[in-house]
């Protein structure tokens, strides 16, 4: 209900004139310690009663200057910082800084490290989208999904611990192949797990998809259309919500990513119950991505040949792929050295976030919690 | 009675009408909404009624029978022999590849006895404070001198605990790896 | 039968029947014997709550745990059982922090507004066979009008925090709390019109010969879901716990308690639980009344040696249990699809179902 407001209504600042808020309206700050934001983020929320006016994202609590120290970490060692920006899909963010240098160098990959990229890449999507059901269930209210996604992320998790050494940033990638060999129980364990998921996205479909308050809580909620999708460059599951046809791994396929079959999950709908189903049938595709490779990993060398130390070629390499969340890009200017010139990462999550004010014109608080959740934010990403 | 229902989405266009019968509907919503509550019901019953299903690992309690995994990175150690020898030859290249500067390698110069100089380690200092067990410091050595322990029960009260010497004193270089 | 005997203690009417002759024989003045027995009535129904809401705070994380296939509390005494008299210690021990810029007053009254509202309710309950603290005429009627005052502490603490999050889980408070209240008064009146009184005691007695959610057959059955889903609301219980909706509002309107002040507001939840559970014990499930079926004697007379406080306590713990359930399983609703879920559905439906009721009663279609 939009009301004529006379101009005593509104308060502005002193000094530049700026309209602060109107009459009626009330600003709080969700965040930078707030339970829906999964971090430190800090969004300015204009309300008017329970409906959102504006959002202003605030962003910086933790910006970490990761592009900047990449600047003085050799091409071996920048590849360990980005783990810690999508730590989620850490192994994801290390396959693109490798195979940036990889480009530059023009390094044939082995195809036994590129089937173990791909698996680990598989199962780190898997686990994180499991993490994100978990989370979106604990958004809305629901406790108790969290456990039980939680009970195939560790599965998934030990196996990275077993092959990779580490369960969360693996840095298991380096420049021209993977760091060692697969440890001999990987694939009879990926096998159970991948098991133990079908099996057990049963329970996932009772509990919360077919829940009717969970649907009433998505459906025609965070409406995104395809047009603004593309206008503020969204990636990933939220901009496959609307439509939009934006997948790395079909569109520009890397590792090897061309010879599997796997299909690109479109729905069509752009509101937050799309983006729920789009990630929920990605875990199954990854899991069919997975089945292919398992059995076939080629024999051969896990690491290609490098040189003690990697100096690039002068020039600028772009090299982008598809993580949990969207498009990551890794652009490198080299003058030669072996250091970059110059970082720069396309994060998915900063895009995605700049839409949620779109998303969330005119929604009510508990929608916005909704729509931060199918978003499916990582706030380390965001920043950097 | 006929009634038309359907919604129209924020942009203004409309996407969903159907027709159905009030009635049918009201009470279609009401049954499959219960029905689809009783089923997550059912799932949290189950488990409740199951608590061998329970998957909780006991951390504390199972410390005696905790096995990490084989490759687990839980600190950077030199492993030492039964004669205090150690296979760190001081060529500093796990100091090159460290990214955060965790390892800091002093060396010293030793005569053997045939009369040549040799570069021998002096402290081998381990800043586990700044390690993010990253891996590439055992990837780059050549002698295969440090490994990755498994502990992982590092908190302390003070910072400057976390600051490690690895070669125990009066320790040695193996024979083999010399050079 | 003299174990069958002392079992008979535990319903009570022994023990408030012996204390009023040996206090009668103690005490000449009649006033004074009035405000010994409210005094020791008073403090024994305080530590009963404080009791039942250790047991409940345990009862709810273990329940919660294995819905979730973990553990619960394990750590602190037997199973765990002591852990929440150790949480306690620490809310004690915590800073009673009143923010800069809140109403004082009303921000340290709030907690105790809640709290005595929710124990006022508990006056007219039969916790076993004539054992009850005060049988008033207008029994349900006086348990529905206190229950609709819970809003008002509510209300006092959202407001006076000066916390905007407060102030809106304190507005989602009075719009659910008032909007519920139809409902509730509407599945209640449905036995009120059956069993023709609004005395707790009569209520009970109506269903000695089987209780009402077995005799009303579906329009009682309706009737009790709607209590059940009703009542949940009421107490601000998940998934209607839209006042203090941790991920949307950071805690609703206790977002700004802390120490014992916080711990006031856990206590009144779970006071307002067993109430709830225990009125829906008393007015569908019979109260202390055993379950008896047909003309099966030796079967009635069984059930007639399990001791009628036992009966009570079964059933209110049956009801606090699917309570629980519904918190351990569903997500949150929207404060709208709360509002809908009330208008469109539990109201239309209740108030057909009155008519149902009514029906029936005039008819006598109930056995």
């Amino acid at each position: 209900m939009q009301m004529t407001r006379k101009p005593s209504d509104i308060t502005t600042d002193a000094k530049s004139g700026e309209v602060l808020h109107h009459e009626g309206e009330f600003i709080i700050n969700m965040g930078p310690q707030h339970p829906a934001t999964h971090g430190v983020l800090h969004l300015k929320i204009w309300l008017e009663g329970e409906t959102i006016k504006k959002i202003e994202p605030h962003l910086g609590y933790i910006h970490r200057g990761i592009e900047k120290m990449c600047e003085r970490l050799s091409y071996r060692q920048f590849i360990f910082s980005t783990s810690r920006m999508d730590y989620l899909s850490a192994h994801i963010n290390n396959q693109a800084c490798a195979l940036a240098v990889e480009k530059a160098l023009g390094l044939e990959v082995p195809p036994r490290a590129k089937a173990i990229r791909i698996i680990l890449a598989e199962l780190t999507r898997i686990a994180s989208h499991e993490l994100w059901w978990a989370c979106s269930g604990l958004d809305l209210g629901g406790v108790t999904p969290f456990f039980y996604a939680f009970r195939e992320r560790e599965a998934i998790n030990d196996i990275m611990e077993e092959t990779c050494g580490a369960r969360l940033t693996q840095n298991f990638i380096v420049p021209g192949g993977v760091m060692s060999d697969l440890h001999h129980n990987f694939q009879k364990r990926v096998k159970r797990v991948l098991t133990q998921i079908k099996d057990n996205l049963h329970e996932y479909d009772e509990i919360l998809t077919g829940n009717i308050i969970f649907q009433n809580r998505l459906k025609e909620v965070g409406y995104l259309s395809r047009e603004d999708a593309i206008s503020y460059g969204c990636t990933g599951p939220a901009a496959r919500g609307s439509g939009l046809s934006c997948d790395i791994r079909k569109l520009y396929p890397y590792d090897g990513y061309e010879k599997l079959d796997f299909d690109e999950i479109i729905f069509n709908e752009g509101d937050c119950w799309a983006r729920y189903r789009v990630r929920m049938a990605e875990i199954l595709q990854s899991v069919h991505i997975i089945e292919q490779l398992i059995d076939s990993i080629p024999d051969g060398e896990f690491q290609a040949k490098t040189k003690n130390v990697i100096k690039l070629p002068k020039g600028q390499f772009y090299q982008r792929v598809e993580t949990a969340r969207g498009e990551l890009g890794v652009f490198i200017v080299s003058d030669g050295a072996a250091t970059p010139y110059r970082c720069k990462f396309r994060s998915p999550n900063f895009s995605n976030l700049s839409a949620i004010p779109q998303m969330a014109q005119g929604a009510k608080i508990g929608d916005l919690v909704a729509i931060m959740a199918t978003v499916d934010l990582v706030i380390p990403d965001i920043d950097r | 009675m006929v009634l038309i229902t359907g919604y129209v989405k924020m942009n203004g266009t409309e996407i969903n009408i159907k027709k159905t019968g009030f009635l049918k509907e009201y009470f279609g919503t009401i049954f499959t909404s219960l029905s689809s509550l009783l089923t997550g019901m059912k799932l949290t019953g189950y488990y409740f009624i199951h608590p061998n299903k329970i998957i909780t690992e006991q951390y504390p309690d199972n410390r005696a029978t905790l096995k990490m995994a084989e490759r687990f990175r839980g600190e950077v150690t030199l492993p030492h022999n039964e004669n205090n020898e150690h296979r760190c030859n001081g060529c500093q290249s796990c100091e090159i590849a460290c990214p955060n500067g965790s390892i800091k390698i002093v060396t010293k110069h030793e005569i053997s006895e045939d009369g040549k100089k040799k570069k021998r380690i002096d402290t081998w200092v381990y800043h586990l404070e700044m390690c993010t067990f990253c891996n590439l410091c055992i990837e780059a050595c050549p002698s295969k001198a440090i490994v990755m322990g498994k502990k992982f029960e590092h908190s302390v009260y003070d910072k400057s605990q976390l600051v490690k010497i690895l070669n125990k004193p009066g320790s040695k270089v193996m024979k083999e790896a010399e050079e | 039968m003299e174990k069958l005997h002392l079992l008979f203690v535990f319903s009570f009417s022994w023990l408030a029947s012996h204390l009023n002759m040996w206090l009668r024989t103690g005490i000449g003045n009649s006033f004074l014997l009035l405000v010994t027995e409210m005094l020791i009535a008073g403090i024994s129904l305080l530590a009963f709550l404080v009791i039942l809401c250790f047991f409940l705070g345990y009862m709810e994380r273990k329940v919660a745990a294995f819905m979730e296939i973990r553990l619960g509390p394990n750590r602190v005494g037997p199973k765990g059982s002591l852990q929440i008299v150790a949480d306690t210690v620490k809310l004690l021990f915590k800073e009673g922090l009143t923010p800069d810029g809140s109403d004082k007053f009303l921000f340290n009254l709030a907690p105790f507004v809640v709290v005595v509202t929710s124990m006022l309710a508990i006056a007219p309950l039969a916790f076993a066979r004539d054992f009850q603290l005060w049988d008033v005429n207008i029994g349900i009627f006086y348990v529905t009008s206190i229950s609709s005052m819970a809003v008002i502490g509510i209300l006092m603490a959202g407001w006076s925090s000066s916390n905007k999050y407060s102030l809106i889980g304190a507005m989602r408070s009075g719009a659910q709390i008032v909007s519920y209240e139809l409902s509730i008064g509407l599945s209640l009146i449905s036995i009120v019109i059956l069993s023709g009184s609004l005395r707790l005691s009569d209520i009970i007695q109506s269903q000695a010969n089987g209780w009402w959610i077995f005799k009303g057959h579906i329009p009682v059955l309706i009737s009790f879901i709607i209590f059940i889903i009703a009542s949940t609301a009421e107490i601000n219980r998940a998934p209607f716990d839209l006042t203090e909706a941790e991920q949307e509002l950071t805690g609703g309107f206790h977002t700004e308690y802390a120490g014992m002040k916080f711990a006031m507001f856990l206590l009144s939840e779970y006071i307002n639980l067993f109430i709830v559970s225990a009125i829906a014990a008393t007015i569908f499930l019979g109260g202390w009344m055993p379950f008896h079926i047909g003309n099966l004697t030796g079967f009635n007379h069984a059930m007639d040696y399990i001791p009628s406080s036992l009966w009570f306590f079964g059933k209110t713990f049956f009801i606090i249990f699917i309570i629980m359930w519904f918190r351990w399983t569903f997500p949150r609703l929207r404060i709208d699809q709360l509002l809908n879920l009330e208008w469109k559905y539990l109201l239309p439906i209740s108030m057909g179902n009155t008519l149902l009721v009514s029906a029936m009663a005039v008819f006598g279609w109930y056995l």
